[in-house]
This record gives C-alpha cells, sequence and structure tokens, in this order.
C-alpha cells in the first residue's frame, strides 16, 4: 500500500464513522428523508462558498453550507406549518429545487469552478491525498483528513456531553420536554450536526452518497440490536467495513470509490435485511407463519372452551363454522393434540384440563390488552410449537 | 313476532400481525334495531365494523349479510367511516362526497348523472346541509362534516348502517340531528349499528346494545343487559352509570 | 441561441418541434399523475423509485450494448419497480419506518448505478456519452420515437384515468369505504402505482434521475392551491408541468451546458412559490391580509362591546357620553371611533358620544355570537 492509499482508506473511514452518528438518531427519529434533502440542498450553499473562498476545505465554506442545510430544514417545516401541502411533498419540493439551483450555478460557471457535476455526485475521494495542509511549509497530511477528523472529533463530544439528553429526546419527547430539555434546541442541534457532517463528507463521497453512509449502517445496526450505544458501535463498524472494502473492490474494478463503498453497503443491508437473527426477513417469515398456526390454535381452544354443546365440538364443525379449509384445521388438531390441550373422542373434541388452565390464562390476558405476555405463556406450555 | 336477522357473526376472529383483536366472536343482529357497540379502547369495536364490511379479512369464522356473503350484499350495507380516517384537505365539494354514497350501485365505470345528483341533494337537504354543498369539505365544521358523511351513507339506500363514533367532536345540535335521522331510519325498519362511547347516552338514543372486549360480552335489547354488571364485565373496574329507564 | 430565437424557430425546425413537443406531454402527464402521488402522500416515493432506476440503465446498457432510449427504459423500469418493492418489503416485514426505507434505496441502488456509470466509462472502446444524461437529463437528446413513446405512454394513461376516474376519486379520498362498496382497491392501487412508476421511466431521459420526483410533485402542488376540485387541480397541474417542461427546455437549449432538469424542476418551483404566496383561496399573502383584517375587526368589536356596557346602564342608550371614558381602555383609537360613526352604529359630538340603536343591536347581537359559538 502507499501512504496515498492509506490516507484514502482513513479519510473514507473516517467520513463513514462521522456520519453513522447523527444517521442512528436520524433513523430513530424517523427523520431520515431530512438527510437526503439537507445532502441535495447544502449543494448551492458549497458553490457560493468556492465562490468566496476559492477553497473546498474552507471552514468558511463548511460553515456556509452547513447553514444552508439548516435554512433547508426551517424551510421544509415552514412549508409544513402553512398547511398548504402534505409533510412529505414539503420535503420533496425544496431540496429538488435548491439542488437546481447549485447544478446550474456550476454549469453557468464551469470555467471558474473546480466543481464538476461528478463531484458533486462522486465526490472526489481519489484526489484527496494531493490537497495538502502546509503548516511553516511542513507537511501536515491531507487537508480533507484535518477537516472531516475535526468534524468527527466534534460529534464525538457532543455525543459524550449529551448523550443522556439526546436518548431521551429521541425515545420519549415529552418526557424530555417536562425534565427541561428542550426538543427544540436538540433538533436543531442535531440538524446542525448532520448538516456541518454532509458538509465535510461532500467532498469525499458526493451529496447522495452521504446518505447512504448515514441511514445504511444505522438501519443494518436497528435490525440487529435495539440498544442505542450498541447500535451506534455497530453503525460505526458497518461504515469502517464498508469504507475500506468499497475502496479495494474499486481499485479492482477502476470505478469510482463512492460507489463502491455504497454498493458494499447495499450488499451488507441485504444480508443483514435476510439474515439478521430475529429481525431479518427469513426470521420474521419464519416467526409469522409459526405464529398464525399458533393464533388459530389459540382461536380454536377458545371456541372449545366458549361452546359446551357437542354440535359446536364435533371436528366437521371446524370446516363448516370457523371456516377453515381442511389443512388447516387438521394441521390445528395435530398440534394441539400433541401439546395435551384437546382429546378427541368419536369425532367430539374436548380441552384437557391443561388446554382448559391455557385457555383461561390466555384470556385473561387478552382481555387485559397484554397480548405479549401470550408469548411467555406458549414457551411454558408448548411442548411443540407452530 | 319472528324477526329476520339482518347480519349474522359466527366465531369471527381477527387478529392484527397475530396478535388478537377479536375472539370467538356470535352475534345475531336482529333487523330493525337500533344498536349501539359499547367497550373500551382497543376494544375491537372498529376491527368487529370492519370486518362485517368485509374490508379486514379474519383468520376464523364468518360474516354474512342476510344469508348471504358481503360480496353479494354490499349494494344492502351503507358505512360511516371514522371522520379522523380521510383527508379532509382533500380537493372536492361536500356534494361530491355525498354523491360517492352512489357509486356502490353504480358500479365500475358508469359515472353518476343528473339521477345521482338529484339523490345527493335530498340527502343534503335531510341532514340540513344543502345550502353548503358547493362548500370545499375542508371549510366544514367538526359537525358539518359528519353531517356530510351521514348524508352519504343515506345515498346508498341501504337497509344496513354501520357507522364508525359518528358523534366524535360534534356539536350537541348536530347530535341531536344525527340521532333522530338515525331513529327514522329505524322507524323505517332499517337497522342502524353504531360504535358509541358516550355510556349516558345509551338507553336515551338506543334499542339494542353490544358489549365488546376482544370478546362479546353481551347483546340484546337496552332494557334487559344494559345493566351495572355488564359495564363491569365491559370496563374491567367496578363500573356504576346512572341509568334511567 | 436565445430564448426569442428558440420560439421562432419552435415551428419551422424539425429537432427543435420534437424537443418541444415532448418536454410539453412530459410535463402534462407528470402533472396529471403526480396530483395522485401527492394526493396519496408518496410524495417521496416517486423520487425512491426514480433514483432506483439508475443501475437497470446501466445494466440493460451492459447487457445490450445497446443506446436506443427505448430498451434503457426498460432496464430503468426494472430496477424502478425492485426498488419500489423492496421498499414495501422493508416497511412490511421489519420495523424500520418508511423514511428509512426510502432513503436506504434511493441512495443504495443510486450509488450502485453511479458504480457501473464510472465501470463503463472507463470501459474500452465503448460509446457511453450517452449515459450520462440520465442523470440531469438531457432534452435536445430526444428524438421522434422517444417523442412516440411518451405521446403513447400518455393517451394510456389518459384513457385509463378518465375510464376510471370516478373510481380513482373515491380510493384518493376514501379507501375504506371504496372496499366497502364493493370494489377491488387491490386492482386500482397497482393501476395507479404502475402509471405513477411509467410516468416517472419515460421521464429520465428529460429531467433525470435525480430531479425527477420534483417533475411530478411541484406541478401538483402548485395546481391544489388554485382550485378545490379534482379534475381541474388535475388539468392544472398538467398546464403548469407542460409550461415547466416547454420553458426549460426553452432555457437550457437557448444556453450552453445546462441540463435540462434543473431548468425545468427551477421553472415548477417558480409556480409553486407563486401559488404558495398569491392564490386567492389558500396563499400566504391572502391569509395574511384576512388575518390583519380580523384582528381589526376585533378591535373594532372589542371597543363596541365596551361602549354598549356603558350605555346599558342608561335607560335612553343614545344617551352622550364623554369620549374621555374610553381613554383608559385599549381597544380605542380616533380610527376606530371614526370607523364605528361610519357604520352609523354611534353618533359623535365634540367630545361626547352617543350609541345609536343600530349599534345597539350590533353589539348585542355580537354577545349572542360568541355564547353560540361556546
Amino acid at each position: 500500500m502507499t501512504s496515498a492509499q492509506i490516507e484514502i482508506q482513513l479519510i473514507a473511514s473516517l467520513v463513514a464513522m462521522a456520519c453513522a452518528i447523527p444517521g442512528t438518531f436520524l433513523v430513530l427519529r424517523k427523520m431520515a428523508m431530512i438527510s437526503d434533502a439537507i445532502s441535495h440542498s447544502i449543494l448551492p450553499g458549497i458553490v457560493v462558498g468556492f465562490f468566496l473562498t476559492e477553497d473546498l476545505n474552507s471552514p468558511w465554506l463548511i460553515l456556509l453550507a452547513a447553514l444552508t442545510g439548516l435554512i433547508t430544514v426551517f424551510l421544509v417545516e415552514f412549508i409544513q406549518k402553512t398547511g398548504l401541502v402534505k409533510e412529505d411533498t414539503a420535503i420533496g419540493l425544496v431540496f429538488p429545487a435548491l439542488f437546481s439551483i447549485g447544478v446550474i450555478l456550476i454549469a453557468k460557471n464551469a470555467n471558474d469552478v473546480h466543481l464538476d457535476i461528478d463531484a458533486v455526485l462522486l465526490g472526489e475521494l481519489a484526489f484527496a491525498p494531493f490537497d495538502r495542509l502546509l503548516l511553516n511549509g511542513a507537511d501536515l497530511g491531507p487537508k480533507s483528513l484535518w477537516v472531516i477528523g475535526a468534524i468527527l472529533v466534534l460529534t464525538v463530544a457532543l455525543l459524550f456531553t449529551f448523550f443522556k439528553e439526546l436518548k431521551l429526546s429521541t425515545f420519549d419527547k415529552g418526557l424530555a420536554t417536562s425534565l427541561g430539555f428542550s426538543p427544540v434546541i436538540m433538533h436543531y442541534s442535531l440538524m446542525g450536526v448532520a448538516s456541518v457532517t454532509t458538509v465535510g463528507a461532500f467532498d469525499a463521497v458526493g451529496a447522495i452518497l452521504v446518505v447512504a453512509l448515514m441511514i445504511a449502517p444505522a438501519a443494518m445496526a436497528y435490525l440487529l440490536t435495539n440498544d442505542l450505544k450498541k447500535m451506534l458501535l455497530l453503525s460505526v463498524i458497518f461504515g469502517v467495513v464498508s469504507a475500506i472494502t468499497g475502496y479495494w473492490i474499486a481499485h479492482w474494478l477502476d470505478a469510482s470509490i463512492a460507489g463502491s463503498m455504497t454498493s458494499v453497503l447495499g450488499i451488507l443491508f441485504l444480508l443483514v435485511y435476510l439474515f439478521a437473527p430475529s429481525k431479518g426477513l427469513i426470521s420474521v417469515l419464519y416467526r409469522q407463519k409459526r405464529q398464525k398456526v399458533e393464533v388459530h390454535l389459540l382461536t380454536f381452544l377458545l371456541h372449545l372452551q366458549n361452546h359446551e354443546e357437542e354440535s359446536e365440538r364435533h371436528v366437521k364443525h371446524l370446516n363448516e363454522h370457523i371456516n377453515w379449509r381442511e389443512v388447516r384445521s387438521k394441521s390445528v388438531l395435530d398440534l394441539a393434540s400433541k401439546n395435551n390441550m384437546i382429546v378427541i373422542e368419536d369425532q367430539i373434541i374436548s380441552l384437557t384440563p391443561k388446554g382448559k388452565e391455557f385457555t383461561s390464562e390466555a384470556i385473561k390476558y387478552i382481555m387485559t390488552n397484554k397480548s405479549s405476555a401470550i408469548e411467555e405463556m406458549k414457551d411454558r406450555f408448548f411442548l411443540f410449537r407452530g | 313476532m319472528k324477526q329476520n336477522i339482518a347480519i349474522t357473526v359466527d366465531d369471527l376472529t381477527v387478529a392484527y400481525n397475530y396478535k388478537p383483536v377479536l375472539w370467538d366472536i356470535d352475534l345475531a343482529i336482529p333487523e330493525g334495531v337500533l344498536m349501539a357497540i359499547v367497550g373500551p379502547n382497543g376494544a375491537g369495536k372498529s376491527t368487529l365494523i370492519k370486518s362485517i364490511l368485509d374490508i379486514i379479512k379474519p383468520i376464523a369464522g364468518s360474516v354474512k349479510i342476510f344469508d348471504k356473503s358481503y360480496k353479494e350484499q354490499h349494494k344492502l350495507v351503507a358505512y360511516v367511516p371514522q371522520k379522523g380516517s380521510v383527508d379532509w384537505d382533500f380537493p372536492t365539494t361536500a356534494l361530491d362526497v355525498v354523491m360517492m354514497g352512489t357509486y356502490g350501485s353504480l358500479g365500475w365505470i358508469k359515472r353518476p348523472g343528473q339521477k345521482q345528483k338529484k339523490e345527493a341533494l335530498e340527502a343534503l337537504e335531510k341532514v340540513g346541509m344543502l345550502e353548503f354543498k358547493s362548500r370545499q369539505i375542508s371549510q366544514l365544521s367538526g359537525g358539518q362534516q359528519q353531517r356530510i358523511f351521514l348524508a352519504r351513507a343515506l345515498v346508498q339506500k341501504a337497509s344496513i348502517y354501520l357507522m364508525d363514533e359518528p358523534f366524535q367532536g360534534v356539536d350537541a345540535t348536530t347530535e341531536k340531528a344525527i340521532i333522530n335521522i338515525l331513529k327514522e331510519l329505524r322507524k323505517a325498519g332499517k337497522t342502524v349499528i353504531v360504535v358509541h362511547h358516550d355510556l349516558q347516552t345509551v338507553p336515551e338514543y338506543f334499542d339494542w346494545v353490544t358489549f365488546l372486549n376482544v370478546k362479546k360480552i353481551a347483546t340484546g335489547p337496552v332494557k334487559d343487559i344494559f345493566n351495572d354488571d355488564n359495564l363491569t364485565k365491559t370496563y374491567g373496574i367496578n363500573y356504576k352509570v346512572s341509568v334511567q329507564q | 441561441m436565445n430564448i426569442q430565437e428558440y420560439f421562432s424557430l419552435v415551428f419551422n425546425d424539425y429537432t427543435l418541434r420534437t424537443i418541444t413537443l415532448g418536454t410539453a406531454v412530459l410535463g402534462a402527464i407528470c402533472g396529471m399523475l403526480g396530483s395522485f402521488a401527492v394526493l396519496r402522500k408518496q410524495s417521496l416515493l416517486g423520487d425512491a423509485i426514480s433514483h432506483a432506476a439508475l443501475p437497470g440503465i446501466a445494466i440493460a446498457f451492459l447487457i445490450t450494448g445497446a443506446k436506443n432510449s427505448n430498451t434503457l427504459l426498460i432496464g430503468a423500469l426494472v430496477s424502478g419497480l425492485i426498488g419500489a418493492y423492496w421498499i414495501r418489503g422493508i416497511t412490511k416485514n421489519t420495523h424500520l419506518k418508511s423514511d428509512t426505507a426510502l432513503g436506504l434505496i434511493l441512495s443504495l441502488f443510486f450509488g450502485f448505478g453511479m458504480l457501473l456509470l464510472t465501470f463503463i466509462q472507463k470501459m474500452p472502446n465503448s460509446n457511453q456519452a450517452g449515459l450520462d444524461k440520465y442523470l440531469f437529463g438531457q432534452a435536445a437528446t430526444l428524438i421522434e420515437s422517444d417523442v412516440w413513446l411518451m405521446c403513447i405512454v400518455t393517451a394510456i394513461s389518459l384513457v385509463v384515468v378518465l375510464l376510471f376516474w370516478k373510481e380513482f376519486k373515491l380510493l384518493l379520498f376514501d379507501a375504506d369505504y371504496t372496499k366497502s362498496l364493493g370494489y377491488n382497491t387491490q386492482f386500482l392501487d397497482l393501476l395507479i402505482t404502475a402509471l405513477i412508476v411509467l410516468a416517472i421511466v419515460i421521464g429520465l431521459q428529460t429531467v433525470g434521475v435525480i430531479l425527477m420526483s420534483a417533475m411530478l410533485l411541484a406541478p401538483a402542488a402548485a395546481a391544489r392551491q388554485w382550485t378545490n376540485s379534482l379534475g381541474v387541480m388535475i388539468f392544472l397541474a398538467a398546464i403548469f408541468g407542460a409550461l415547466s417542461g416547454v420553458l426549460g427546455t426553452a432555457v437550457s437549449a437557448s444556453s450552453n451546458n445546462l441540463s435540462t432538469g434543473p431548468v425545468i424542476v427551477l421553472i415548477a418551483a417558480v409556480f409553486v412559490v407563486f401559488s404558495f404566496i398569491f392564490s386567492p383561496g389558500r396563499g400566504l399573502l391572502f391569509k395574511e391580509i384576512r388575518y390583519w383584517k380580523n384582528r381589526n375587526d376585533l378591535q373594532l368589536h372589542k371597543t363596541l362591546a365596551f361602549m354598549h356596557n356603558i350605555a346599558k346602564t342608561h335607560e335612553n342608550i343614545s344617551h352622550p357620553h364623554s369620549i374621555k371614558i374610553l381613554n383608559n381602555f385599549q381597544g380605542y383609537t380616533k380610527k376606530s371611533l371614526k370607523k364605528l360613526e361610519g357604520k352609523m352604529y354611534i353618533t359623535v359630538n365634540g367630545s361626547m358620544w352617543a350609541m345609536t340603536q343600530e349599534g345597539y343591536d350590533a353589539a348585542a347581537n355580537l354577545y349572542n355570537q360568541h355564547n353560540n359559538n361556546d
């Protein structure tokens, strides 16, 4: 590895980490699309900032562009408040307009601006090592490394200082307000951090792919854990893994690094989506199938408990009255017998004492809206699951 | 006198995400009653109505409208959804919404004509909203919006009316007006079923009642079964309501 | 070429005529179907679908090597639909919310598409120049067959919308009620979604994957402000869309180096801003004016009520009182006094005022109204 390669991977990893942290909170607060809006609408801010500073890594440019991000948030919220259009329409109107302004500004000043459309969409990570920070002639490393490093330090510092407040305002707005933390301040601080990070990352991965770095790691982590700390840690890890893997794939394909990082994120997400232990697609479908049979079993047992008369307890009644097909009736009957909940004599079904006990408890939980307790009950009563 | 059964609910069980919402409900609602469905929040009242309307598919059991499936009988049934279930900023007028009541009998593709418009205007007049017929629906008060929904159901000229909380957020005048229309419907032999929240008014408004809390607690004439015992069973706590009969 | 030249050439120049016709038709269909998307609260779904179309275009190119836009659009259609389907899968099967699902699919598909695009660009002797236009759109590359395709899709959509007008309106307003009337809502749902996806795909070449969603939303959002009728709204949205398309194409064609997408979107945005501010029924300007008027009315009513209370204490309601006693009352100004006099509610004589019968009744009425509203 050359030192340039190491620097690129380092920058990419720092960008991924800096994005993952605010991204986690955006996903939890159901505001993922706001990051999409911010990442698009900072473009005019960056272009104007570039006219003024002529340096993509200038702190002034970052502040100016981040301000555009905050303005977007204000604007979206203002339009939502007027009630003229629905909420999501407000987002969908604001960012394309601002992004268009940015693109047109670039196209109109193509000769003066060293920004082209490709850089807007994909960033210029491959060239990052060439723009170096020189202090009194000493080479301190690539400028963007310092920029994104500073943003990451700031983000982590804020995260540690205000972790409790962030957690509270994310999970329980009401409680946070009553304890005196203003959710509004929290909201705009988070938006501010997201904006600054987006601008810092823009240089490396471009406008739209920032969104992938913010949302995808957090979404994966959310499918694997519900614990906020673990979620933050996991999303940082996912971000870094995809950054480094993405770099090498891009190197091998001779294609865009940002595009390749995003593709790795996509593949990782697909894997997590399919195989996550309890929330992944496969385990969800498996659980649904089981719950479906079990809920039918419960229905059937309750029916038996409700009806003393023999005609209602005849095997045939299952098909006729409860409206089930033969296969389902049979599988439900089998499951009930296997678990010693029922006995069948002369086609007449009766509850066993165990079946009765199970049913009464189930009814109690259902009536008091404690349906979750039923899962625990199933573990106690069932020898065989559905 | 032997009454016809308008709605037969047989062993109905409904689950959301495999969590139980309604359990093993049996109901036989006679034709010509004005019935309240009462029960605490989350008791499955709206779910019951939607299951009868075939909007929600049950996991077990069946519903019959005059002994046939809903699919065959949908023209006999009118529905008043909860007011909050639609977007009142939708670009349409009061008359337009009421006209929607005629769409069921029109069927696919056919357009409403003068006849349908006349029916809609009559229904608007009946609920006292004729002067608001061209009003954009967002500019109506909560009570007026509810009247529009009622008019839309009236236009359906159905035999059975299912209403989900028609008194939610309406003023006293509208409540009186609505209940008078419902009583008129009953007089005309229609069956009216209302999800209701205000227990105080049950004896005054209704002649039939169903207590529901996931399971059916009781169903029958108000004068026989509307008592503290059933209320307590339904609401779980020791419920007392001054029942004036 | 400047804009005037553009319009003077439109009728004679074959290429310009084709392009202009194409963008006009495209704008119209986007406005029409975008109205449905907005009213269904699916504004951002279009954004996700159009971004998700990018890898499909690249893959279609890699497989066929065709520059023929129709082949590439089929690729776009397939990957757009996969994206839409996956979004549904994520929200249905996991606890991730729809905003996360939209953002995920949008950015991941787009990133993958960009990877493929940069890969294609580096491929030896492939004529890849055509693919860039799908990012921001290039109306100038439209040829007659593209415009024909747009016209056909528009015609089909129009026929379907007219045919199922009643059903669509019903579904958009109240889906449960539609079901209760015996209509197959799944079929209607599928029909609307399919039309929207088609409109997105045929617009990609002109507007580009990144800004396509705005082309759906903006004309509809602007049109909604001018009318309370669904039919008029859709008609207006189609007009706004067509105008944005034509004007945008004209502007971008008259200057170098400008993609059509951003220009069309900006012009559509101007329609939106204008409508938000100046629409007579819902616009912010008129709302503000009404607000001030109401405030002034309220002040006047306050003064009148205050006078009414004083006048009540006398047997003769028109007994003159000194203006001075109004001084420690906040609602009182010389102007409001003049206004009340103008309405014949009071008479002013030097430093004295007296209530008229008319003013007395009006004030009493205010009370009644107030009580009724409670």
